[in-house]
């Protein structure tokens, strides 16, 4: 947190010294994520998230090291970059987040509401809060975790499995809901990313239908967001993403989250997996 | 997309041997269809503002989605004339408000998100997309520069007519824009895009000068 803070403060000193010339500024962006590459500090919800994968919890005091995340219970090496993938104990198609979410009902007892709440910091005190991501300075299981399962696959190729047929249907679900516009500003995820080379004020985006974009962008989330002093898994980037283009509130781990996740992770499939990152 | 990509998938399959009886294990139209309508009830839920409702598209939405990768001249030609005919002008005829006040709105991109107060009056996020003054160096580029945009056209009254207009429903001029319909969905006031206007349009303004 303290990290982060600092970098901010960091960068504000550097904006009055930037040349006026576009080009400068660009520079200047790549300089910062450069920067913040040497320490990131993902590794403390690493380091968190291997400790709850093995810590015994829930009404049924039990842990979650026989959760089976797509390789077969307990395998967590790899399981990130072959998710989301159909899955026959809850007949649907699951990423990473939902499929935490049924384990720690199926083998910890917690109800679906609860597990869906994450609902305990890290010190163990029930944290209820109306946003499935933790706020700064607050602890999430979920997002421990998240940050320790991905860093079990970095340096993988991104596969996301294709064979069963409600694979492929939630990938085609998810790509007309990429194209999907509604609401007060017309907005769908295809005004954002449909095209190579834009910005939001000096955001890049990248252009999703691009497997090289998809594959840059897939590979770096979860992030720790250092504007936010937080780390963010995908499907927090989803439900910001949602949010921003004016819609209601996109549900954790809901079947339209999954879905986009899907869509996102099919076009990023060959690429190398390579989070958490960190991020402006 | 899929166009591209389907019919390669199919060829690949049938020299392979693998397709029979024409590949049936792919999801239909149809199919897909339900799938994401069952998907848009169950996911969403009403925060603040942001009311479940607002996941219903109005025809144009409806025909952008549906032709998102390419959209036939014809749909497009009657969406722009649909679209014309919601453009509402202000009452007082005039459409040049006050270029300084229009900087201010171009520069806020709050408005109608859930965490927004729905009180506080929504920004236009021009920035967001376009570089307008010169001294702004935080702008996107997912639409056109608006640099200059007045000294290159002059401020008359056609031009006032247009701009006003094109804020007010973008999709009047060009269906399926990326642009939001900043009058036409009520995000904006008509009295904030005479400010935009003249932002746009004013000599002295800090597009222009």
């Amino acid at each position: 947190m303290r990290i982060g803070r600092v970098l901010v403060g960091v960068l504000a000193a550097m904006l009055p010294c930037l040349s006026p010339a576009q080009q400068e500024t660009q520079k200047e962006i790549e300089r910062y994520r450069q920067m913040l590459q040497e320490s990131n500090p993902a590794e403390l919800y690493e380091a968190r998230g291997a400790e709850h994968w093995t810590r015994k919890r829930g009404p049924k005091n039990s842990s979650l090291e026989r959760c089976d995340l797509g390789l077969g219970p307990g395998v967590v090496k790899g399981a990130y970059v072959r998710l989301p993938r159909y899955f026959a104990d809850t007949d649907r198609v699951q990423d990473l987040e939902s499929r935490l979410v049924t384990c720690m009902v199926t083998l910890q007892g917690f109800t679906p509401e609860e597990a869906r709440r994450n609902p305990f910091s890290g010190t163990g005190t029930p944290m209820i809060t109306t946003d499935p991501f933790p706020g700064v300075g607050q602890r999430s299981v979920m997002t421990d975790l998240v940050a320790w399962l991905a860093s079990e696959s970095r340096g993988m190729t991104i596969a996301p499995p294709m064979s069963h047929p409600k694979e492929r249907l939630v990938y085609q679900a998810g790509e007309k809901l990429f194209y999907y516009r509604a609401g007060p500003y017309d907005f769908g995820c295809i005004t954002c990313h449909g095209e190579e080379g834009k910005r939001i004020r000096l955001q890049n985006l990248p252009k999703m239908t691009n497997s090289k974009d998809a594959q840059r962008a897939f590979g770096t989330w979860p992030a720790y967001r250092v504007s936010e002093g937080e780390l963010r898994s995908m499907q927090w980037r989803m439900w910001e993403c949602v949010r921003q283009m004016r819609f209601p509130e996109l549900e954790f781990a809901s079947d339209a989250s999954i879905a986009l996740i899907t869509y996102l992770a099919k076009k990023a499939e060959g690429g190398t997996f390579d989070a958490p990152a960190i991020k402006r | 997309m899929k166009a591209e990509t389907q019919p390669k998938l199919i060829l690949a399959l049938a020299l392979s041997g693998v397709c029979v009886a024409g590949c049936a294990s792919q999801p239909s139209d149809s199919e897909t269809e339900r799938a994401l309508a069952g998907m848009i009830k169950t996911s969403f839920r009403t925060r603040g503002q942001a009311t479940i409702d607002r996941l219903s598209q109005d025809d144009a939405q409806a025909l952008c989605s549906k032709h998102a990768g390419e959209l036939p001249k014809g749909v497009g030609d009657a969406i722009e004339k649909v679209q014309q005919a919601t453009i509402r002008y202000p009452s007082s005829g005039k459409l040049m408000g006050d270029w300084r006040e229009g900087e201010r709105i171009a520069q806020s991109g709050v408005g109608k998100q859930f965490t927004d107060a729905p009180t506080r009056p929504a920004g236009g996020s021009c920035y967001n997309c376009h570089q307008l003054s010169k001294q702004e160096l935080s702008f996107g580029t997912i639409g056109p520069s608006l640099y200059q945009f007045g000294k290159q056209r002059g401020a008359g009254e056609a031009i006032q007519k247009y701009t006003y207009g094109k804020i007010y429903n973008a999709e009047a001029f060009s269906a399926c824009s990326n642009m939001p319909r900043f009058g036409h969905n009520g995000v904006l006031t008509e009295e904030q895009i005479t400010h935009l206007v003249a932002l746009l349009l004013d000599a002295d303004s800090s597009v222009n000068r």
